[in-house]
């Protein structure tokens, strides 16, 4: 891709990964900041720059389209042309302020990895969305606009609904429909898995602690992990069945 | 040989094509004529397999083709309107269009016909819509292959490059060629077309040559004779 936008969110994670380091001085403190940031981070600028680039080469995909490729092709090759140049950015930008600062010789090396997977998976779970929202509307401006919803309802409006339906309905048992609730949300299941790595009650919140209890810290690893697997898997299938039907 | 065979596709409520059955073979000048919405890019459009008939089946040398993308190595389009990306130059374009189709090409000689060696290091962004469709006729054009189709050719373009045009046409047909296009310039129908096709709400209204259309309407001025057609249909 060539975009100018790549290398400013490069370097955008660069100077943060840096002044987190300079200001925390310590790794594991930095780490967690750094999640809270990725958290919401990571999906607005998957969402932003998977409908931009979408609309943005519309024509060139039309361009392809009547030359001898195949339209999966076209398309998956955009996807992850577009998901692999965020992540890398991600990747990249934070790797090299915590690599100089000597991340391999501590042990918060795990927790920091575990980051940057679950930041790009996150990144891949976000263009995916996007890009479905994207071939579904004609209208840029309507396309932009959902996007940017979809994205304000997963990072914020669903954690205060979940938030109300607990208080109204604490009277009742709600851990299987908090853990339930939980699998739904991309965010908040990366939230969890990485508190779950890092193993810090005090931040679980109430879902973590439903989904510790429920599935112990293995378990629920693995059962986040998958779920995040499966966020990126439905989407990407979604978009290569509706491309096949799409007319250009 | 082209076939269509009974053709449907609607965009919501619009019946774009309805049933449509057409042959074309594979040698000389087929133009499409018909009014602004006839259906006249939807059909080619279907060809290529950008737009999905409803209903229907299309082959192309007796193999079918809905669905398969291998058989467009075979064929050059030129769109209707050069949408190119704004921030690539004319040289990259061409040369990533190269890259893409598995084919050889011969650029120079069509740069050079269309005086276009000035332009190749700027960006397609900046360019006229008659230079880009100057750009749009050598990346159609440079590939060698048996059917050419061209959506809307003459639009943009000055009368040199319109000339320009036409040789090349005429050139492709004498190699033994089919060449597909729409227009709605009956002067060059006149001049170009073996054969043709008017489309009238997604159907077939009349199909020969320009000497039967002639005949058909008791006209000697084809531009007459094709309003005529069209007067019946506004009756």
């Amino acid at each position: 891709m060539r975009s100018r936008w790549s290398y400013v969110y490069f370097f955008f994670y660069l100077i943060l990964g840096f002044v987190l380091l300079f200001l925390n001085n310590d790794l594991d403190n930095a780490v967690i900041t750094l999640m809270n940031i990725i958290m919401v981070l990571t999906p607005l600028i998957g969402t932003i720059f998977g409908v931009m680039y979408y609309y943005n080469s519309k024509e060139f995909t039309e361009l392809l389209l009547a030359l001898p490729i195949k339209r999966n092709t076209i398309f998956m090759g955009q996807y992850i042309g577009i998901a692999l140049s965020l992540s890398l950015s991600l990747v990249l930008g934070l790797g090299i302020p915590f690599l100089l600062y000597g991340v391999f010789m501590s042990s918060a090396i795990f927790n920091f990895g575990l980051l940057l997977v679950v930041g790009t998976m996150l990144n891949f779970i976000f263009v995916a969305l996007s890009f479905n929202i994207a071939i579904s509307t004609e209208n840029k401006i309507k396309g932009f606009g959902y996007a940017i919803l979809m994205w304000l309802f997963l990072a914020v409006i669903y954690d205060g609904l979940f938030l109300i339906a607990l208080l109204l309905f604490k009277d009742y048992p709600l851990d299987k429909f908090s853990l339930i609730a939980t699998l739904f949300n991309p965010i908040d299941l990366s939230r969890i898995l990485i508190l779950l790595k890092l193993d810090i009650s005090a931040l679980l919140g109430y879902t973590g602690a439903v989904f510790r209890k429920f599935f112990g810290t293995n378990l629920g690893f693995i059962v986040s992990f998958s779920m995040l697997i499966l966020w990126i898997v439905i989407p990407v299938l979604r978009m290569n069945y509706v491309i096949r039907k799409k007319d250009f | 040989m082209i076939e269509f065979n009974k053709i449907s596709k609607r965009f919501g409520n619009l019946q774009v094509l309805n049933e449509l059955d057409l042959c074309i073979s594979m040698d000389g000048i087929f133009a499409i004529l018909g009014p602004n919405g006839s259906g006249k890019t939807t059909l080619i459009k279907c060809l290529l397999g950008m737009v999905q008939p409803n209903s229907g089946s299309i082959s192309l040398n007796s193999k079918a083709i809905l669905g398969k993308w291998e058989y467009r190595n075979e064929l050059n389009y030129l769109p209707q309107i050069a949408n190119f990306p704004g921030n690539l130059t004319v040289f990259e374009l061409i040369e990533m269009v190269k890259n893409i189709r598995p084919k050889r090409a011969e650029e120079k000689a069509l740069i050079e016909l269309f005086g276009l060696q000035n332009s190749l290091h700027k960006k397609l962004g900046n360019l006229s819509g008659g230079t880009k469709q100057k750009v749009n006729l050598i990346l159609t054009f440079m590939f060698d292959s048996n059917l050419f189709i061209l959506d809307e050719p003459t639009t943009g373009l000055d009368p040199i490059a319109l000339i320009h045009l036409k040789e090349l046409i005429k050139l492709e047909k004498a190699k033994g060629k089919a060449i597909l296009l729409t227009t709605h310039s009956i002067s060059f129908v006149n001049q170009m077309a073996d054969e043709i096709v008017f489309l009238l709400d997604g159907k077939i209204y009349f199909k020969g040559t320009i000497m039967d259309l002639k005949q058909q309407t008791n006209n000697s001025d084809l531009e007459n004779g094709i309003a005529e057609l069209l007067a019946k249909h506004y009756v």
